[in-house]
C-alpha cells in the first residue's frame, strides 16, 4: 500500500480523532439550540428536493428500485419525517412538567430532554436513503452530534450521502465515514454516547459487544421471519394484492418487514395460490425477470443465497410458481412454495427476498402456535374478518409490530413506535420516539428550603419511625397523627 | 455441574411456565403485589434484623431506605397498574382513514435482576414491582456481600410469591457468572460499572436489552446562601444527604462538593456541629451509622486516606474502626484532584470539599469528568440553576436538597453515560420491563390502487400528494377533477 492509500485508509486513530474533534464541537453547545437543529433539518429537506432524481438514480443502481418505490418508501418517508419533526420540535424539546409525591413536599419536580451527546448511526443496504437518514434525523432532532456510517453494499448512494450531506449540513457536528468492515470495526472502537444500527443479529451482537466496552445505549433494528396468517372469509383479492405489495412491493422481499411467509389452512391455500398468481400476473405482467417494476437482488452474494435456499432438497419440487432465475441480471422472479419442511434453510433463517413460503396448518389458530415456537420476528401479520381470531393474534403474537388486514403500513405510522423485540431488536424509533431514542430524559427536583421533614434524620428514634410510615404512606391524617405524637 | 444443571432445569421450568399465561392475568400480577405488601408488613422485624447484621443499619434508616420504599412502590403499582397496562390509542393521519392505532405494552418474558449490597433490600424488590407488573416470569440474585438480606429474601420470597414464576437465586460471583451464560428476555443490573459491562457483555450474547443502574462520583454545589435559616437546612440536608444512607455508601449520595473558597471554613464549621448532633462525638461509639459493607471496602476507604496529601487534607474526622468496621464522618478540604479520592467512587463516609474562585466554575468541573447518576446544587440563583440544567447532564439534577427524588414515582430514576442508561420507578419500572408493541387496524374497504404496480406517472402523483398530506389534491384526485 503507498503512503496515498495509507493516509486515505479510516483507521482506529482516524476514528478516535474524528470523535474528538466532534466531542469538541457538542462540548460548544452548538447543537443544542434549536435553531441549529432546525437549520439542518430544513437542510434535509432541501437536499432531498434538490436531488431527487441524484437519489432515485443512486437507488437505481444499487438496487434496481423501481422510481415510485424509491419515491415512496425513501424520499417521501423522509420528507414527511423531517417535516413532521420541524413541526413538533418545540413541544418535543419542552420539559414535561411531573406531580410529585408528598413525602417531597413542598417541591416541583420536570422531566428535561437533553442529547446524548455524539452518537453512531449505522444504516443498512436495503433502504440506503431511509435507513441512514431516518436516524439521523432523530439524533438531530435531540441536539445531538452524529456520524453515519452508510452500508458499503449500497455503494452509489453511499458516496452520494457523503457528498451531499457534506454539502448541505453542518460538517463541524455531522459526518459520513464510508467503507466496509474495517472501518466500520474502527468506529465501533470508539466511545460514543449511543449507537443505532440496523442489520442482522449477527452483526447486531457486534455492536451490542462493542459498546458493553463503553457502557454506550444501543438501538438495534434487526429481522427476522415476519410471518402472515391468512384465515377464509376475507376480501381475498384485497388481501392478496396487500401481501404482494408488503413482499415483492418492497425491495422485491428485501425488506425486514417484508412478509417472510405465509400460513393458511390446507383448505383455503389453493385459493390463496390462485389468487396470487392472478395478481401477481397484473402487477408484473407474464414475464416478471422483464418488468422494471421489481427490484433487482442485490449482489451476487444474496443471489447465491437465495438459489442455495430454493435447490435445497425437499424444497426445490414445492416451487408453485415462479422460479425463474437470470443470474447476470440478479433476478429471480416471485416465487411460492407450498408445504416445504420445517426444518429446510428457508423456514430457518431470513428470506430477504422474492421467495413466498406458505405453509398450511388444519386449523388457522394453529398458526400462533407455530409462530410462538419460533423467535419474535420485527412484525407479524394477519387478514381475517374474525374479531376472536383478531384479538387472539394481538393477545398471543409477540412481535415489534402487528398489523391487521395489511402488511407493513405501519412503517409509515409516525405515532407507532417502530422497533423489535428479542431477536428482532431492542429500543423503537419514528416519530417522537426517534426524538426520545436520541435524549437523555433528565429528573429534575426543585426544593425549597421550608418543609423539612425531621424524621428523615438521624438522631433516629421511635417517632422518626412513625413519621416516616405516614409520609410515605401519603396519608395526611397519618402525618397529623405521627407530627403530634399518637 | 450439578449446580448449573439444577439451575438450568429451573430456568426451563420458568419460561415454561411463563408460557401458561398466567402472568398476562391482572389478576395474577395485583395478588403478586398486594402477598409482596403483606411480606413487608409482616416480615418488618426479621429485615430490620437482616439490614442491622449485614450493614448494621438503624431500623429509621431501613424503613427509610428500604422497607417504605418498597412499600410506596408496591401500593404505586397496585393502583395505576389497570392505566399501566391499557393499550394506548394513537392518531394516526387522516389519509389512512378508516385505520386505527395503538400500542399494547406486553411482557418481555422471563428477566433476571440483579440487585447491590447497599440497598439488599430495596434494590432486589423495588425492580421485581415493575417486573411483576409488566407481567413477566422473575429471577432475583440477591448480592452475596448482603449474605444475611440474601438468606432472608431466599427464605420470604418462595412463602408469600409465586413460586411458579418468581425466584430468588443465591450465591456468588460463580452464580452470577452462570445465570449470564443464560438468554435473558431482559436484565436489570444495579452495581458498578466494571460489573455492568461484563452483564452487558454477556447480554449482547443473545440480544439481551438491559438496564444499568451504575453510580458514579455525584457532586453537591454550595453556593453561598444569604439566609442563616437556608444554610442550616442545606446544610442539614447535606449531611444527612452524604452520612445517612448506608455510611454514604450509596450511588445516590454526594460523594464531593463543591464550593467557593471563602465559603469554605464557615460550611465546615456549620457540618462539624451537624455531624456530632447526628451521630454523636465518640468515634468509638458511633450512632445512627450503618457499618461499611466488609473488610475489603473498610480497607479500600482507608487506602483512600493513606496518601500523605489526601491525609493532611483532613479537616474533620478521619478515625478508623477496622472492628466496628465504622468510618468516622470525614471531611477533607482541597486534596489532590489526581488522588484516586477524587478519580474513583468514593462509596464511603469521606466528604471532599474541593474549592474553586467562583461558583460557576463548577459547572467545567464537573463536566471534565464522567457523568454521575446524580447532581445537587443548593442556590437560589435561578440562572445558575438554568446553566447547571443546560450546560451539564447527570442522570438526575436536585436543587436545594439531597436523595429526595429517589421517592418521587413520578420522576424517571437512571443514569447516562457512566452512571448507567435505562431508568425506572412508578410507571418507568413497568414500561422498562414491556414491550411497547405496535398494532395496526385496517379494514378491507377503501383500497388505494395507487399503491400497486404497473407503476406509472398517475400514480406517482396521487402518492405524492398523500405524504404531503395534501388532502385538498386528493380529493380532487378521487373525484376526477385533478389528474
Amino acid at each position: 500500500m503507498d503512503e496515498a492509500e495509507k493516509k486515505k485508509m479510516f483507521d482506529v486513530d482516524s476514528a478516535a480523532l474524528l470523535v474528538k474533534e466532534l466531542r469538541a464541537n457538542f462540548g460548544s453547545g452548538k447543537t443544542k439550540s434549536y435553531g441549529w437543529r432546525v437549520s439542518q433539518m430544513k437542510n434535509i429537506i432541501k437536499m432531498i428536493e434538490d436531488h431527487e432524481n441524484d437519489f432515485v438514480e443512486a437507488l437505481r443502481s444499487d438496487l434496481s428500485k423501481p422510481e415510485l418505490e424509491s419515491f415512496v418508501f425513501e424520499i417521501a418517508m423522509l420528507k414527511a419525517s423531517c417535516k413532521l419533526a420541524l413541526k413538533e420540535l418545540k413541544s418535543w424539546m419542552k420539559p414535561e412538567r411531573v406531580k410529585t409525591s408528598l413525602a417531597a413536599f413542598p417541591s416541583s419536580a420536570e422531566i428535561m430532554s437533553e442529547p446524548l451527546g455524539v452518537v453512531l448511526v449505522i444504516s443498512a443496504w436495503n433502504y440506503p436513503l431511509l435507513l441512514s437518514l431516518d436516524p439521523v434525523l432523530g439524533a438531530i432532532a435531540a441536539g445531538n452530534a452524529v456520524v453515519l456510517k452508510p452500508s458499503e453494499i449500497a455503494p452509489a448512494t453511499s458516496s452520494l450521502l457523503k457528498k451531499l450531506l457534506g454539502e448541505y449540513l453542518d460538517s463541524s457536528a455531522i459526518r459520513v465515514v464510508e467503507g466496509a468492515v474495517p472501518e466500520t470495526s474502527a468506529l465501533l472502537e470508539q466511545k460514543w454516547d449511543k449507537i443505532f444500527y440496523t442489520g442482522n443479529g449477527r452483526v447486531g451482537r457486534i455492536v451490542m459487544a462493542a459498546a458493553a466496552k463503553h457502557l454506550t445505549p444501543v438501538l438495534l433494528e434487526l429481522g427476522g421471519k415476519c410471518p402472515v396468517v391468512v384465515d377464509s372469509g376475507i376480501n381475498l383479492k384485497v388481501a392478496t394484492r396487500r401481501i404482494i405489495a408488503g413482499k415483492w412491493g418492497c425491495n422485491n422481499g428485501q425488506a425486514c418487514i417484508s412478509p417472510d411467509y405465509i400460513i393458511t389452512t390446507k383448505e383455503y391455500a389453493p385459493k390463496l395460490v390462485d389468487s396470487l398468481k392472478t395478481e401477481l400476473e397484473s402487477f408484473y405482467g407474464k414475464d416478471p425477470l422483464e418488468t422494471k417494476d421489481l427490484s433487482r437482488i442485490v449482489n451476487a452474494s444474496h443471489f447465491a443465497r437465495l438459489s442455495k435456499l430454493l435447490d435445497e432438497d425437499k424444497v426445490s419440487d414445492k416451487i408453485v410458481h415462479g422460479g425463474q432465475r437470470d443470474k447476470a441480471q440478479l433476478k429471480i422472479g416471485p416465487t411460492i412454495l407450498l408445504d416445504v419442511p420445517h426444518d429446510s434453510l428457508i423456514m430457518n433463517e431470513e428470506i430477504f427476498g422474492p421467495l413466498l413460503p406458505i405453509l398450511t396448518v388444519d386449523k388457522v389458530e394453529e398458526s400462533f402456535e407455530f409462530i410462538n415456537s419460533r423467535t419474535k420476528a420485527l412484525a407479524a401479520y394477519i387478514f381475517t374478518n374474525n374479531r376472536k381470531l383478531k384479538e387472539e393474534f394481538v393477545r398471543a403474537v409477540s412481535a415489534g409490530g402487528l398489523v391487521i388486514n395489511d402488511t407493513t403500513l405501519h412503517l409509515a405510522v409516525p405515532t407507532l413506535p417502530f422497533g423489535g423485540v428479542g431477536e428482532s431488536g431492542l429500543g423503537s424509533y419514528h416519530g417522537k420516539f426517534s426524538f426520545d431514542a436520541f435524549s437523555h430524559k433528565k429528573a429534575v427536583l426543585y426544593r425549597t428550603f421550608a418543609g423539612d421533614a425531621p424524621a428523615r434524620y438521624p438522631p433516629y428514634t421511635q417517632g422518626n419511625l412513625k413519621l416516616l410510615k405516614a409520609l410515605m404512606e401519603g396519608s395526611v391524617f397519618g402525618i397529623i397523627r405521627a407530627l403530634f405524637g399518637w | 455441574m450439578e449446580v448449573k444443571m439444577e439451575l438450568h432445569k429451573t430456568l426451563e421450568e420458568l419460561r415454561r411456565n411463563f408460557k401458561s399465561g398466567t402472568t398476562r392475568n391482572a389478576s395474577w400480577r395485583k395478588a403478586q403485589l398486594s402477598a409482596l405488601l403483606h411480606l413487608l408488613r409482616h416480615c418488618e422485624e426479621k429485615i430490620f434484623a437482616a439490614l442491622n447484621e449485614d450493614l448494621g443499619k438503624d431500623p429509621v434508616e431501613s424503613y427509610r431506605d428500604e422497607i417504605g420504599v418498597v412499600e410506596k412502590s408496591t401500593k404505586h403499582s397496585l393502583s395505576h397498574i389497570d392505566q399501566w397496562m391499557a393499550p394506548k390509542k394513537c392518531r394516526l393521519p387522516l389519509v389512512m382513514f378508516p385505520t386505527t392505532g395503538e400500542v399494547l405494552p406486553e411482557p418481555l418474558g422471563l428477566v433476571l435482576v440483579f440487585s447491590c449490597w447497599n440497598f439488599p433490600i430495596s434494590l432486589a424488590l423495588d425492580p421485581l414491582v415493575g417486573a411483576i407488573s409488566a407481567g413477566n416470569a422473575v429471577v432475583i440474585k440477591p448480592s452475596e456481600l448482603a449474605p444475611a438480606c440474601a438468606t432472608l429474601l431466599a427464605n420470604l420470597i418462595p412463602v408469600y410469591l409465586d413460586g411458579s414464576f418468581i425466584k430468588v437465586i443465591v450465591g456468588g460471583a460463580d452464580v452470577s457468572a452462570t445465570l449470564l451464560q443464560h438468554k435473558w428476555d431482559k436484565i436489570f443490573f444495579t452495581g458498578s460499572p466494571r460489573v455492568g459491562r461484563i452483564v452487558m457483555s454477556a447480554a449482547a450474547k443473545h440480544l439481551t436489552p438491559v438496564t444499568l443502574e451504575l453510580g458514579g462520583k455525584c457532586p453537591a454545589i454550595m453556593d453561598s446562601l444569604s439566609s442563616p435559616s437556608d444554610l442550616r437546612v442545606a446544610v442539614k440536608r447535606v449531611v444527612g444527604g452524604k452520612w445517612g444512607p448506608c455510611s454514604g455508601q450509596a450511588c445516590l449520595g454526594i460523594d464531593y462538593m463543591l464550593v467557593e473558597g471563602k465559603f469554605a471554613s464557615t460550611l465546615i464549621e456549620l457540618l462539624k456541629k451537624e455531624i456530632v448532633k447526628c451521630f454523636g462525638n465518640d468515634t468509638r461509639d458511633l450512632k445512627n451509622m450503618s457499618r461499611i459493607v466488609n473488610k475489603h471496602h473498610f480497607r479500600r476507604l482507608s487506602n483512600l486516606l493513606e496518601d500523605p496529601s489526601v491525609f493532611s487534607s483532613i479537616v474533620h474526622g478521619g478515625s478508623l474502626n477496622e472492628e466496628k468496621m465504622l468510618i468516622e464522618p470525614t471531611i477533607l478540604l482541597d486534596p489532590p484532584l489526581d488522588a484516586e479520592i477524587m478519580t474513583e467512587e468514593i462509596f464511603g463516609p469521606l466528604l471532599p470539599i474541593i474549592t474553586l474562585n467562583d461558583i460557576q466554575e463548577t459547572i467545567e468541573f464537573i463536566n471534565s469528568r464522567p457523568k454521575p447518576l446524580a447532581i445537587y446544587a443548593f442556590t437560589k440563583d435561578d440562572n445558575f440553576k438554568r446553566r447547571i440544567l443546560s450546560e451539564t447532564s447527570s442522570g438526575s439534577v436536585t436543587f436545594n436538597d439531597v436523595m429526595i427524588q429517589f421517592v418521587c414515582d413520578q420522576l424517571p430514576f437512571g443514569g447516562v453515560g457512566e452512571s448507567g442508561f435505562g431508568r425506572y420507578h412508578g410507571s418507568y419500572s413497568f414500561d422498562t420491563f414491556s414491550h411497547e408493541k405496535g398494532v395496526m387496524h385496517r379494514r378491507f374497504i377503501f383500497e388505494v390502487e395507487s399503491r400497486y404496480p404497473p407503476w406509472n406517472n398517475l400514480k406517482l402523483r396521487f402518492l405524492r400528494m398523500a405524504y404531503n398530506f395534501d388532502y385538498l389534491g386528493l380529493l380532487l384526485y378521487i373525484l376526477g377533477l385533478k389528474g
